[in-house]
């Protein structure tokens, strides 16, 4: 990542030590993931030490420090999906594309996820693929979801 | 732009928006919360927007996407003002002869209206639906009458007239005196009344002090926040401008949790259009109150609901729990007096101060005040968020609101209170909901996720599925919480797995005492709930699985085996050609079985096996049927079809 963008988002927090986690925020969403350089940059910046970010970036599960694929499939377990069967979905995704959770597979087609609540209970079990929701799954048609990402 | 100096300044601003907004225009409200994004509205706005230009009608028709009005279950749903025609699961084909029938000819389009599932009569209007009529929302009513990126539909509707009237003619005392003895108890979870927190602040000789909205919402299957965050910010806010001045506080401050980044973008939009009105910054309406707001986002972890370690997460560092021996109301955030309060709380402000505490106490139960949102979801007909006065029992919540059960099939239990609360049995469904009321049955209010569950979930599954979670969000500080609830999920999940034994029920309730005894905070201490209610009315559930190897719902994978009744099968193929396992055998009229060693018990089979032949059993605790010898497998009877042809 470009260290330029990294001391934008810096700045634009006026380069303050409670702003850490906002900075990262920021980071990880231009970047998909933060790279080692990106944390030394901000250590140096911030003067804050590199364990204690590091201790931030692998408390929150909002961050990444490995790059993510270019689909981010995202599968709903909380409560009401979970009753509704969420379990049977995840296994098929897990058997489509041979990753668990947390990875991302070698080709960087697919990375796995899952989350706890998307607030559409109401569709449940839901997916939700780079942003799109899709309600209603079952095995099968989870399958053939898939199949529509390239 | 208007900077309104004074409580009058406002006021008469308001009249100035109404004066230009014609009552009797058609407007046409499509909800953009996250349940009917899903489904499609979107689109339906777009098609709403295209077509009323399309039929020249741009000039006379308002179209807006609003926040959740809660009926989830039938969405996109949209609403026609004035006369609130309620249209249900419109699609973009819909919309044409919505707009050519019912805004151009005043006509109703029949099928796209909620239609009773007992009587079978069609409800116009939004308050015919039995969903919204035993309701009673307060907080969430203005959700769909309103644009959430738009200052002036609030105001329109009475916005800020609390803060007004708080600046113009109470003193921080009096609206301090009015929350206290309206007996607010927070939404978020413990219910610790609001007014006696903020007096605490207040009382605190720190000069700097600080406001906070808990909107991390974590819970699994609760969205309430979410809607209000997004449906209707400014009611928050204003809410927590009042806070700010009856405690004396000089900054709030936003947690959203960083999964809804649609609600962080409505709340910084809010923010922006208040300051520029003059409703937040230096000399608030004239008044000498200064207050400013600043929103962060979380970053993915449970445990930043709980007041503390929100508090840590705010100043930049890993949200980890801080010991409680000084209340944060006097030490919190950078060890200054911290009123922190959930978004509902916060949005039920404005309205105890516009009508008054005698108003709110007169809704509920003796010790819980007001009405409160419920997320309904799970094995329920009408999933959805419902407000309800406090008091309702769950009974009424669950069939006369909620509709009952789906698919014929039997309830068993609810559980209400998120990951730490817990499942209250049908014979306690007559149970009132408040906050004593539902501690006192072995569960807990919390947030208000209302999970409804049916004879075919396995409540030891359940209390895994809550414990697993829990033992991922603990944030590691206090070893019975960490270690105590990895114990805990391994003998769950080896009980699920058919590899419970003798003893595992007593040592789990020995870890669930000592993580309730010791640890430092609410996520620890109230984890063992969820196995310690389902143990107190499930009981023997868990002795099927561990004395028996049998789940009695057929739920739990390891237990179950998936069959084929050689009487109902039909030999269609279906279940053939879709086991993803290859372990069907089958061919035309030869009856299908399922090599059970190949099978994977994905229940793909079970799930496209047609209803009307029902052959794919699922069998727990006994062995497998031996399956039909070779020679019997050939179907020689008539198929049904041709049996009913024979009788006519």
């Amino acid at each position: 990542m470009d260290m330029d963008k990294i001391d934008q988002i810096i700045d634009k927090h006026h380069c303050e030590a409670s702003s850490l986690l906002q900075i990262l925020l920021d980071i990880q969403t231009e970047n998909n993931w933060l790279p080692k350089e990106a944390l030394g940059r901000i250590s140096e910046r911030l003067e804050v030490p590199l364990t204690r970010i590091q201790h931030i970036v692998t408390f929150y599960k909002a961050f990444s420090l490995v790059p993510k694929g270019r689909h981010k499939v995202h599968i709903c377990v909380g409560t009401a999906c979970h009753v509704r069967g969420a379990s049977r979905i995840l296994d098929t995704v897990e058997e489509a594309t041979g990753i668990k959770p947390g990875e991302t597979d070698l080709e960087m087609k697919f990375s796995l996820e899952t989350v706890n609540c998307l607030g559409c209970c109401a569709l449940g079990p839901v997916v939700d693929i780079d942003g799109k929701v899709h309600g209603k799954m079952t095995p099968v048609k989870t399958s053939e979801v898939l199949k529509l990402y390239e | 732009m208007v900077q309104l100096d004074s409580p009058e300044a406002l006021e008469s601003f308001r009249q100035e928006i109404l004066s230009k907004r014609d009552p009797k225009r058609p407007c046409i409200s499509i909800c953009a919360g996250a349940g009917c994004v899903a489904s499609g509205a979107t689109e339906v706005i777009e098609a709403f927007k295209a077509e009323i230009e399309k039929q020249g009608l741009a000039a006379k028709v308002d179209t807006k996407g609003t926040g959740c009005p809660g009926f989830c279950e039938r969405g996109p749903v949209v609403v026609i003002y004035p006369e609130e025609i309620c249209y249900l699961q419109v699609a973009p084909e819909d919309v044409p002869e919505i707009v050519s029938e019912t805004i151009k000819e005043n006509r109703v389009v029949e099928r796209l209206l909620f239609e009773d599932p007992v009587t079978g009569e069609r409800a116009v209007h939004e308050s015919d639906i039995s969903f919204y009529k035993a309701q009673e929302r307060t907080v969430l009513c203005n959700n769909i009458k309103i644009d959430s990126r738009s200052i002036d539909d609030y105001l329109a509707l009475g916005g800020y007239s609390a803060l007004t009237k708080a600046l113009g003619e109470m003193t921080d005392l009096e609206v301090l005196e009015e929350v206290k003895k309206s007996n607010l108890r927070g939404r978020g979870g413990a219910g610790f009344p609001a007014g006696r927190k903020w007096e605490g602040s207040r009382n605190a000789p720190e000069p700097i002090k600080y406001v906070i909205v808990n909107a991390d919402e974590g819970d699994p299957g609760a969205f309430m926040d979410r809607a209000l965050l997004e449906g209707n910010p400014h009611s928050i806010l204003e809410g927590l401008i009042l806070g700010g001045y009856a405690v004396a506080a000089q900054e709030g401050y936003f947690y959203v949790r960083q999964e809804y980044p649609l609600a962080v973008e409505n709340i910084n939009l809010a923010i922006k259009q208040a300051e520029a009105y003059g409703l937040l910054g230096k000399n608030i309406l004239g008044s000498g109150f200064d207050f400013k707001v600043i929103v962060h986002q979380g970053a993915g972890a449970f445990v930043c609901g709980e007041s503390t370690a929100l508090m840590t997460s705010l100043e930049g560092k890993a949200g980890e729990p801080r010991p409680k021996y000084v209340r944060s109301n006097v030490k919190g955030l950078w060890n200054k007096p911290s009123v922190l309060n959930n978004v509902e709380t916060w949005a039920n402000v404005p309205h105890i101060i516009n009508r008054g505490a005698d108003w709110f106490t007169k809704v509920g139960t003796e010790s819980s005040k007001g009405t409160k949102i419920f997320s309904l979801v799970g094995k329920i007909t009408n999933t959805g968020l419902v407000e309800v006065p406090m008091g309702m029992t769950l009974r009424d919540i669950i069939y006369k609101i909620g509709g009952g059960i789906p698919n014929g099939k039997k309830f068993k239990a609810v559980q209400t209170g998120g990951p730490s609360g817990g499942c209250i049995p049908e014979d306690q469904l007559d149970l009132q909901v408040g906050f004593d009321e539902l501690t006192k049955a072995g569960s807990m209010m919390g947030s208000g996720g209302m999970i409804v569950l049916d004879e075919d979930t396995c409540m030891v599954d359940v209390a895994r599925y809550f414990i697993h979670f829990l033992t991922d969000e603990s944030c590691g500080k206090c070893v019975p919480c960490r270690e105590g609830l990895r114990q805990m999920d391994r003998i769950l999940t080896n009980i699920t797995e058919g590899k419970g034994k003798e003893g595992d029920i007593e040592l789990l309730e020995e870890l669930s005492e000592t993580a309730v005894e010791a640890s430092l905070c609410a996520l620890g201490k109230s984890a063992p709930n969820p196995f310690l209610s389902t143990l107190r009315y499930f009981r023997d559930e868990y002795e099927a699985h561990i004395k028996e190897k049998r789940c009695p719902a057929l739920s739990c994978k390891e237990l179950i085996a998936y069959y084929i009744d050689p009487e109902k099968c039909m030999a269609c193929g279906m279940c053939f050609k879709k086991c993803p396992a290859g372990a069907i055998d089958g061919e035309k009229k030869k009856i299908h079985i399922i090599d059970q060693d190949k099978c994977t018990n994905c229940g793909t089979c079970f799930e496209v096996c047609p209803t009307k032949f029902g052959a794919v059993t699922k069998i727990s605790g006994e062995p497998v049927p031996a399956p039909v010898p070779e020679e019997k497998r050939m179907i020689s009877k008539k198929t049904p079809s041709k049996e009913s042809q024979k009788g006519k």
